[in-house]
């Protein structure tokens, strides 16, 4: 009996350690990165190219997803509403859906398959071909090298992408409620800017900001601590998309709750 | 005891259960080169990691310049390491970097040198380690094995460092190829009066490189002395390791 409760505590014990150590892991890197992004020296010069990475190329697939997606909320909404006649309120719901949803979380989830993995991918990269190793020794923090500027990048640049693709994704609704069920433009429109508040953009931009620091984060935390080579650097590109996936879908549900839960 | 560089005692590393170094004590002298040999696997890459604060030791004094450096917080540490070069195992050249600004990183980051200055001074390295200027513009990728050796040496001796790390500079090229990197390590070591430390198992770069060779086996230092008394040694571990035989106190974990 002595022998199944120990192999019980046993079975549960190293899970409970590899979590807690994991969270201790994460907590520690996150401190430092946080410390290295506001103490100099600042690598300004690889902001421009972080910029590109994470803002400009990634505008096609913020682009699509949002056009899609405020497009397929026109749509449903329509059918939904028609049923109490309030047609009308489709104008307004695909505002909010988009700002305040769908825009940032599509975004944010598509940036951190192409952008957290990328980062995942070369920072890893470094570390099994000892580069982070050589960085040290060349007197230069890695992190204030690789992970600031990335870090730094992801919280200013997601904000503009998701201003971009709310614009994106009213347009997609437009382009259903206009063409496809008929609704005078002009009165679209106007349904759109009465409904249009600020807090609704905030929320988005705030969420985008977290997101960014979500995403540069666990890809470069995932890549900073891959081990054993090609294997290992597979498993960190999975990693740093599953966990900033999941990351973001956990902080987009807190974050809706601190602005709109009465 | 004015000219010993680095003094490390009773040294201990683990990784989980595993012991890798089990209480080393090494000194180094001042412009002095020495080799630690040692099997695969035995630790000495953790002795350069631990001597670099790249692994935090478990235990254990590192003395360098009559300072200790176990517990060296990261500026000092960063002082540390504008005195120290390493050459890697794989180069770890930085794949994103030209090959110039491979060489001139730590003068254009921690120095300041100003871009046209850096370049002409990783031209002029790159010429010391046998380069051609055209190289400085390609990057490591485009660079074969004993080119990025090469490079890698250049970067390590580019800010004249007091110490200089080499990391089985030898693995992975041929055997020619291996004796011109060896005569590049001395020659550059002894240009710069650098104190230097060599990990590697290759014998023949150990009689071309070394002052003083050390052997590790089984986290210790279990000998050490000149190459000559190497090669008169009746220690049975450092004979069987020199000749490379399969028989002997040393077993092969398969």
């Amino acid at each position: 009996m002595m022998k199944k409760i120990d192999d019980f505590l046993r079975a549960l014990g190293r899970p409970l350690v590899n979590f807690v150590s994991s969270v201790g892991n994460l907590s520690l890197f996150i401190g430092k990165s946080v410390y290295h992004c506001v103490t100099p020296p600042f690598y300004f010069r690889f902001l421009g190219k972080q910029f590109m990475d994470i803002g400009f190329y990634s505008l096609p697939v913020v682009a699509l997803t949002t056009v899609f997606a405020g497009m397929v909320i026109a749509l449903q909404s329509y059918t939904g509403f028609a049923k109490f006649g309030a047609e009308g309120m489709v104008a307004s719901v695909v505002l909010i859906a988009v700002t305040r949803e769908l825009a940032p979380v599509l975004s944010g989830l598509m940036v951190a398959g192409r952008v957290g993995a990328a980062m995942a991918a070369e920072i890893g990269t470094m570390r099994v071909t000892e580069q982070i190793d050589a960085l040290t020794t060349l007197s230069t923090n890695p992190f204030k090298y690789l992970v600031a500027p990335r870090v730094i990048a992801g919280i200013l640049v997601m904000p503009l992408l998701v201003l971009i693709g709310d614009v994106i994704g009213i347009f997609g609704g437009y382009i259903i409620g206009v063409y496809k069920l008929q609704f005078n433009p002009a009165n679209y429109i106007n349904a759109t800017l009465q409904e249009l508040s600020a807090n609704d953009i905030n929320c988005g931009i705030a969420k985008a900001a977290v997101f960014g620091f979500i995403i540069t984060l666990m890809g470069c935390y995932n890549g900073y601590r891959s081990r054993g080579g090609a294997q290992g650097v597979g498993e960190a590109t999975t990693n740093a998309v599953v966990s900033s996936s999941i990351l973001i879908l956990i902080f987009n549900y807190i974050i809706t709750e601190l602005f709109f839960a009465k | 005891m004015d000219d010993v560089k680095i003094k490390i005692k009773n040294l201990h590393k683990a990784f989980g259960k595993k012991k890798v170094l089990n209480g080393v004590d090494l000194e180094i002298k001042k412009g002095e080169s020495l080799v630690v040999i040692g099997g695969s696997g035995t630790g000495k890459s953790v002795l350069i990691k631990c001597i670099q604060g790249l692994l935090t030791p478990d235990a254990g004094s590192i003395v360098i310049d009559d300072k200790e450096t176990v517990d060296f917080r990261s500026r000092e540490r960063d002082r540390l390491h504008e005195k120290m070069g390493m050459l890697f195992q794989g180069g770890a050249l930085f794949d994103s970097l030209s090959v110039w600004e491979n060489v001139a990183f730590a003068l254009i980051e921690n120095k300041k040198l100003q871009k046209k200055q850096a370049k002409n001074e990783a031209v002029r390295v790159l010429r010391q380690v046998g380069l051609a200027p055209d190289v400085a513009d390609l990057y490591p990728s485009e660079l074969s094995g004993g080119m990025q050796k090469r490079v890698g040496l250049a970067r390590a001796i580019a800010t004249k460092p007091e110490i200089i790390f080499f990391d089985e500079p030898t693995t992975g090229l041929d055997p020619i190829m291996a004796d011109v990197i060896n005569d590049l390590i001395v020659e550059s070591a002894k240009g710069l009066g650098a104190t230097t430390l060599t990990i590697t198992h290759d014998m023949a770069s150990v009689r071309k490189i070394a002052d003083r060779v050390a052997m590790l086996f089984n986290g210790q230092i279990i000998w050490q002395g000149t190459v000559k008394e190497m090669d008169k040694t009746n220690n049975e571990y450092v004979r069987q390791f020199v000749n490379g035989s399969s028989h002997g106190p040393i077993k092969v974990e398969v």
